[in-house]
């Protein structure tokens, strides 16, 4: 079951990844990567991160992503045209090109890592309650000065976003 | 398939790997700001994959505050980029990054 709901993510992840490369109009892209980020969440749950998974669907998926959507609504981007054509034998060979590629990356880390006992769901759990107890105590500092990063960037957002610029 | 076989850890860092390889491709190819953005977000994304991966390996929770802390510096990024893209919109009515080439216009 593991394995399958695995499989089943893993392969939506890897066609909105290639989506989002290969789409020519701004707004596919950002509904594939919407695909990705979902199915990276729910990745994230099978491998007992719950508070992370919870996380990736509000941070991301619904903040980031609405930014995305609502910058690409407002500057009406439309579809990239292509500045230089590639010829139909070329697109296919870099097709195969980019399977061999990714292949020889998963071939790599597989050979690189130590044999480990592998992902079953519910073996281990990362709870909220370990996740902010761990923050808020052993990451204090960090977690204090990413407020003051956020603060700068808000700042930021600001400034640039006025009207003379 | 055998019933409640368990997943490989390698397997989530094969696809971390893919999905970082795919968001540089993204970068490298495409020529929307936006898009490049959003290429950007992929490799966030497929670095935090390997972080939880990690966590669950060792049965830590680091590995989700470090994540934690990719997503936080990721919002900042994309309330900032964005920012900045909508001036390069405003200046030059272009969001092609082969036209934006010069720092002053």
């Amino acid at each position: 079951m593991t394995a399958l709901i695995f499989l089943i993510f893993a392969g939506i992840a890897v066609f909105c990844g290639v989506n989002l490369v290969v789409q020519t109009h701004p707004i596919a892209s950002a509904l594939s990567l919407i695909g990705v980020m979902g199915s990276l969440a729910v990745l994230y749950l099978q491998l007992g991160g719950e508070f992370i998974a919870a996380a990736q669907v509000i941070v991301y998926a619904g903040a980031i992503m609405v930014l995305f959507v609502f910058v690409i609504m407002l500057l009406n981007a439309g579809a990239e045209t292509p500045t230089f054509q590639v010829s139909r034998f070329v697109k296919y060979l870099g097709a195969i090109l980019l399977a061999f590629f990714l292949g020889l990356i998963s071939f790599i880390i597989q050979g690189a890592l130590p044999k480990s006992e592998g992902v079953l769901f519910g073996t281990f759990q990362g709870t909220a309650l370990d996740v902010g107890r761990k923050l808020f105590t052993t990451y204090l500092l960090p977690f204090e000065v990413t407020s003051v990063l956020i603060l700068i960037a808000i700042v930021g957002a600001i400034v640039l976003a006025r009207k003379e610029v | 398939m055998v019933p409640n076989a368990p997943v490989p850890l390698s397997w989530y860092l094969i696809l971390s790997a893919i999905l970082f390889a795919l968001g540089v491709a993204g970068f490298i190819f495409r020529r929307n700001i936006i898009t490049v953005f959003m290429s950007i977000e992929l490799m966030l994304n497929a670095v935090n994959l390997s972080f939880v991966t990690f966590s669950y390996q060792f049965k830590q929770v680091d590995g989700h505050i470090y994540s934690f802390f990719v997503m936080v510096v990721a919002a900042a990024e994309a309330a900032v980029g964005l920012a900045i893209i909508l001036t390069v919109f405003k200046n030059r009515a272009t969001l092609m990054i082969d036209e934006v080439n010069s720092m002053k216009y």
